[in-house]
């Protein structure tokens, strides 16, 4: 079966609608089920979408190594600098109480919202990482 | 919905479970054993939507039938694909096997029976967890401290979560969750190390 | 009457076995991790089937709704199911890297290549 043109055309349709609806679980991970984990792996296969139908050079291009490696640790600090910013505001490591940053009951939600971002990002370039590391060594035997 | 309801559809599906998972133990090409190991993870996720699971079900189809399948079958790329036929039954791990059944099974006549809201795991601290939620639910004005005033000394968080899955993760237990997200972080740096940046002709050294 | 209200215990049983006499018994590496998610799964639904209350709902507050199932056991799945993929990736990593070294991934090859 040699019809590649059709996987191309639809995975290149297809990969918009699953990143909006990573986000979406992301974002959503308070009022319907969902939260980062869910969110971050199905941000993640838009790009594994990618590229096994594009290869991996191609993929490398989009999301370059350094921007993954990055990000891969950049949801681990958030997670800390939010739960240290409860230390810096004289309350317990990972109290949300001192984050009030939009009126006088939200410090719950940024808490919360910005501790789901990070564990989001962590898990989406994670899950990017093992793809390409795998996909390499597969390559790389042949 | 009864438990007797709930059994009628729960029965097969639990039977199917049983039947996938011997036929990978008895499959040789890995990877057809795969794609009924993602086939497996998919009836799980459906019994666990049963059991009123919807965060875990759609966790365990997108990374349990997702990510595990891409990532056994990129695996089996380069360590091949046939497992070498063997016929011997191994004597010591069926009677282990056998004899743990036994103890099992003996040991669920004392577990609560499936369902019952009197269990100690559903009494303990989760009806506070719950009623807080619900308590926020019903208050119409938003930031107002008339839910402080009810129950001062257990209101942690003055906003309403729908998600209370979501709440126990992220507020009641996020030291938890932390440390979660440090395990997740260190297997992709340790995938990085192990199979290592290989650039053509670099012949595996790092 | 009381098949029913175990059903659940004893099919978790019967799929923690599978998977641990498939990790014990296979020579061949890859059947092994295969047989450990088994295993993890099996010990998922034991905490799933403890946490459901009769008449209960998702634990996704929704005004007319007034039982809802434990979202504690819920949390620690979730976890759990998390953990399992990252150590499934390290182990398989960990398994490319002795094919390559080996040349081989079933148990007693691997016996003979590290007797010589």
């Amino acid at each position: 079966m040699r019809d590649q043109v059709i996987l191309r055309v639809v995975s290149k349709i297809a990969a918009p609608f699953i990143l909006v609806f990573g986000f979406y679980v992301i974002a959503h991970g308070e009022l319907s089920p969902g939260g980062g984990f869910q969110g971050g792996v199905v941000l993640a296969s838009a790009f594994i979408l990618y590229g096994l139908v594009f290869g991996l050079a191609e993929l490398d291009a989009i999301v370059p190594r350094r921007v993954t490696d990055a990000l891969t640790g950049a949801g681990v600090l958030l997670y800390l600098l939010v739960g240290l910013a409860g230390i810096f505001g004289d309350y317990r490591f990972l109290d949300y109480t001192p984050l009030r940053i939009t009126g006088s009951e939200s410090a719950e939600s940024w808490g919360m919202t910005l501790v789901e971002y990070g564990v989001g990002i962590t898990v989406a370039s994670v899950m990017i990482t093992v793809y390409r590391e795998v996909s390499q060594a597969g390559s790389a035997e042949k | 919905m009864t438990i007797l309801e709930y059994l009628l559809l729960d029965v097969i599906l639990l039977f199917l479970l049983i039947v996938t998972s011997v036929t990978v133990f008895f499959l040789r090409n890995l990877f057809a054993a795969t794609m009924v190991l993602s086939l497996y993870s998919l009836v799980m996720s459906l019994v666990w939507l049963d059991l009123d699971a919807a965060d875990v079900a759609l966790t365990e189809a997108a990374v349990g039938a997702g990510i595990a399948t891409v990532l056994l079958i990129g695996a089996l790329v380069v360590v091949g694909a046939e497992e070498r036929k063997h016929h011997r039954i191994h004597w010591p791990a069926l009677v282990l096997v056998i004899l743990t059944t036994g103890a099992l099974v003996y040991g669920t006549f004392d577990l609560p029976r499936f369902g019952d809201a009197t269990a100690p795991a559903q009494t303990h601290v989760a009806p506070e967890y719950i009623a807080q939620s619900v308590t926020k639910l019903h208050s119409d004005d938003h930031g107002s401290k008339k839910n402080s005033a009810d129950h001062p000394e257990s209101d942690n968080f003055h906003g309403h979560v729908p998600n209370l899955v979501t709440s126990v993760i992220v507020n009641y237990r996020a030291y938890d969750t932390l440390f979660e997200v440090a395990v997740i972080f260190t297997a992709g740096v340790s995938l990085i190390l192990l199979l290592g940046r290989r650039v053509a002709g670099n012949g595996g050294e790092p | 009457m009381i098949f029913f209200e175990l059903y659940n215990y004893w099919i978790f049983i019967l799929l923690m076995m599978i998977g641990l006499y498939t990790i014990i018994a296979s020579p061949n590496l890859v059947k092994k991790i295969i047989g450990l998610s088994v295993f993890q799964t099996a010990i998922f639904l034991f905490f799933i089937s403890l946490s459901k209350v009769a008449g209960g709902t998702v634990p996704v507050t929704v005004p007319p709704a007034e039982v809802y199932s434990n979202p504690l056991p819920h949390a620690l799945v979730l976890t759990a199911i998390v953990v399992s993929v990252s150590t499934m990736a390290v182990a398989l990593a960990i398994l490319m890297n002795i094919k390559q070294a080996y040349g081989t991934v079933e148990e007693d090859e691997l016996d003979q290549a590290e007797a010589h």
